[in-house]
């Protein structure tokens, strides 16, 4: 496969709160390659964002640090990288979008002011080339007259052109990794089409590296080629899209989703996985999932599982695919299967 | 399941905007504009569309939370739209509706106990012991302890608090339930609990749903029809099944083929709309959907289509089936 553009190694990035140490992100492995698309998969607060602020060194602190681990961006370590530093790389070689645009947007200035500097920035070009441009790009993104709207503030555009004018933003310094923080989750499903449309046109026609974070299956099926699955913290299980959608291992990505309704089927009842999300925690014992998985074993409640190798490169945390389990690997699979 | 428990006639809510230190009148929000619709006793009418198209406000207009401009309301055969207030505080025991977000409807200063038992109250169970044990009793239906009673919503979790939500809307034995996107800001896990729980509740106290929703998945899953909204009308309404594998309005054909689905396999010709969904304060002349429909001519730019069946139990408001 070809270079490897990001590379997370055990990253650990916690909270010190008044109700103790939470592991946000509990030792967190993740791999992009260039021009790979990456999604992260995981229910409300399983430490998909503290993943994507950890990258771009943005946790706030306090109460959050990078306790340990490291996150390599072409061979650097930015974990180690200076304030100055990461201020060069973001929005130049790594961007980021986020699910409220807004919040990256600065009110008080003008659209075409904001990208202008953002052009500016990597080229060497007048004020007057570069409006231009901002033009071009306002167009590229589908942004309807844009000659009237790079004159115009954040706040007079919807919900959905904001989003646009953020993906111009990232396009215009050409970065070489895109987070992507649920950048539809806050739109409406045909908006959301348009703008997944962009990103793999990014993806496609600029080779641009995209990890894109998202509570929603279906985004991940549209764009991503490998999928992450985060639980409280921790990856559960990765692989690739279609082996995570048509043939998950770990029983959390099983019961996820088994819990959809899907529009192609007619099924009488839903599955559910019993209990509720729960956040990331310290002390506990055993496996995260233990207390909802329906394949729980004495072992599970005593002792934490690594994310085990299988084959194609995919892992999963779960001792069902421990080799000393066979037994208990035959009942599930029979359960599985029925 | 052939008798209509609630029928919308020509239902239009619109709001004022007013503007200026007067507060002057300056224009009016379409938010609903002439929509027409019967629900059957027993079944669950969905009711789908993108955010701001005008769901909600059908919902509390049917309750009367906000005052229709125009239409008429009729619930169990009574126009229930010229009820005064204390009638229609009345008949909400046979009409209640359940939120989106649970937090914000339940008192936080309130325990369980307090909250479920409220509606209990005004409508006139006296007897605290009553209420108790019927509160208790509401609690296992949703699938919360007893114990949970003397609790604040904070303690609860998203999923937690739309139980208690639901148990309060129950509290009364109620007809009619409006699910205004009742599973929409919960977790994939929590939603499944949820949607199989109302659909429980539904058959074992024999009620009608109106279920409004984004996800068009779920609308899917839980619903016998839907009706599709789109800037304030409804564009589409027939069973769920023909909705899904023949949808005629060239708004829900885009609709549902931008529905991103879990599963690789399913590729499907994508039907890109072109900009937003234009502000309900001026919307378009003609049909509503004409500035991004892909087979607008210029009838559709002039002439409202008339909300029509144009086959069996399937209506649509489109010049394409004149
Ligand atoms: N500023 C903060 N202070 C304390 N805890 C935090 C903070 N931000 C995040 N966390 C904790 O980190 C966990 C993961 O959060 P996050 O990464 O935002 O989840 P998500 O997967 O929904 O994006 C949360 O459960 C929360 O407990
Ligand atoms: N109280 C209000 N005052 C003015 N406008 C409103 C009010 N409530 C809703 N609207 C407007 O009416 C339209 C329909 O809103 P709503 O019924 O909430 O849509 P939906 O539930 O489909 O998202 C929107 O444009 C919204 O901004
Ligand atoms: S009436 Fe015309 S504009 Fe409206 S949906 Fe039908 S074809 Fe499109
Ligand atoms: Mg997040
Ligand atoms: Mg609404």
């Amino acid at each position: 496969m070809s270079e490897i553009v990001l590379e997370l190694k055990e990253l650990h990035t916690h909270f010190f709160t008044d109700n103790g140490e939470i592991p946000a992100a509990n030792g967190v492995s993740i791999k992009v390659h260039k021009g790979e698309v990456v999604g992260i998969v995981g229910e409300s607060g399983s430490g998909k964002s503290v993943t994507s602020l950890s990258i771009m060194q943005l946790i706030p602190s306090p109460p959050g640090r990078i306790v340990s681990g490291e996150i390599n961006f072409k061979g650097e370590n930015l974990v180690r990288s200076s304030e100055k530093r990461m201020k060069k790389l973001r929005g130049n070689e790594i961007s980021m979008i986020f699910q409220e645009p807004m919040t990256s947007l600065n009110p008080l200035f003008t659209i075409g002011n904001q990208l202008i500097e953002a052009i500016r920035i990597h080229q060497k070009i007048t004020k007057k080339e570069s409006r231009q441009k901002a033009i071009k790009m306002l167009k590229l993104v589908g942004i309807p007259r844009a000659d009237a709207i790079v004159d115009e503030y954040p706040h007079q555009l919807s919900g959905g052109m904001r989003q646009r004018v953020m993906i111009a933003m990232a396009m215009s310094c050409d970065p070489e990794l895109l987070i992507a923080d649920e950048p539809t989750t806050a739109l409406d499903v045909t908006i959301q089409a348009q703008i997944l449309d962009l990103m793999r046109n990014l993806n496609k026609k600029e080779n641009t590296a995209i990890l894109l974070i998202t509570h929603d299956l279906g985004v991940v099926a549209e764009i991503c080629d490998r999928v992450v699955v985060m639980y409280a913290g921790q990856v559960v299980e990765q692989g690739t899209t279609r082996e995570i959608l048509k043939n998950p291992q770990h029983p959390y990505s099983q019961g996820l989703i088994k819990s959809l309704p899907k529009i192609h089927e007619r099924e009488q009842k839903l599955y559910s996985i019993p209990g509720i999300v729960p956040k990331p925690k310290t002390g506990g014992i055993g496996c995260n999932f233990a207390p909802r998985c329906e394949f729980a074993f004495e072992r599970c409640f005593h002792e934490a599982p690594e994310l085990y190798s299988l084959e194609d490169n995919r892992k999963s945390r779960c001792f069902l695919h421990d080799n000393n389990e066979g037994e208990v690997k035959k009942h599930a699979k029979s359960d599985i299967e029925s | 399941m052939q008798n209509p428990i609630l029928k919308v006639e020509g239902l239009k809510k619109y709001y004022d905007i007013k503007g200026g230190p007067l507060g002057i009148k300056v224009g009016e929000v379409k938010a609903v504009d002439d929509v027409s619709f019967s629900v059957m006793e027993g079944e669950i009418l969905g009711i789908v569309g993108e955010s701001g198209c005008g769901k909600s406000t059908t919902g509390k207009s049917i309750l009367r939370l906000v005052e229709p401009t125009e239409g008429k309301v009729v619930f169990n055969d009574k126009d229930i739209t010229n009820l005064n207030n204390n009638e229609m505080r009345k008949l909400r025991r046979d009409m209640q509706i359940i939120f989106q977000d649970p937090y914000a409807s339940l008192n936080p200063r309130h325990t369980v106990e307090k909250i479920i038992g409220e509606p209990l109250l005004v409508h006139g169970m006296k007897s605290a012991k009553e209420r108790i044990e019927r509160i208790r009793e509401l609690l296992e239906v949703v699938g919360l302890s007893p114990y949970h009673a003397k609790r604040y919503p904070h303690q609860f979790s998203g999923g937690q608090r739309q139980r208690i939500g639901i148990a309060r809307a129950l509290a009364n034995n109620p007809k009619l339930v409006i699910c205004d996107e009742p599973v929409s800001a919960l977790d994939v896990s929590i939603q499944s609990q949820i949607l199989n729980l109302m659909e429980k509740l539904k058959d074992e106290f024999n009620l009608t749903y109106i279920f409004i929703a984004h996800d068009l998945s779920v609308v899917k899953h839980i619903s016998d029809r839907i009706g599709v909204m789109y800037l304030g009308r409804m564009v589409e309404l027939t069973n769920k099944d023909s909705l899904y594998d023949n949808p005629k309005h060239p708004y829900t054909q885009a609709l549902l083929s931008a529905v991103p689905l879990p599963d690789p396999d399913l590729r499907r010709d994508r039907i890109i709309l072109k900009g937003d969904v234009p502000s309900p304060a001026n919307p378009p002349s003609g049909c509503a959907f004409h500035t991004r429909c892909p087979y607008a001519s210029d009838i559709c730019k002039e002439v409202r289509p008339e909300f029509k069946s144009v086959e069996d139990n399937h209506f649509v408001a489109c010049h394409l089936y004149g």
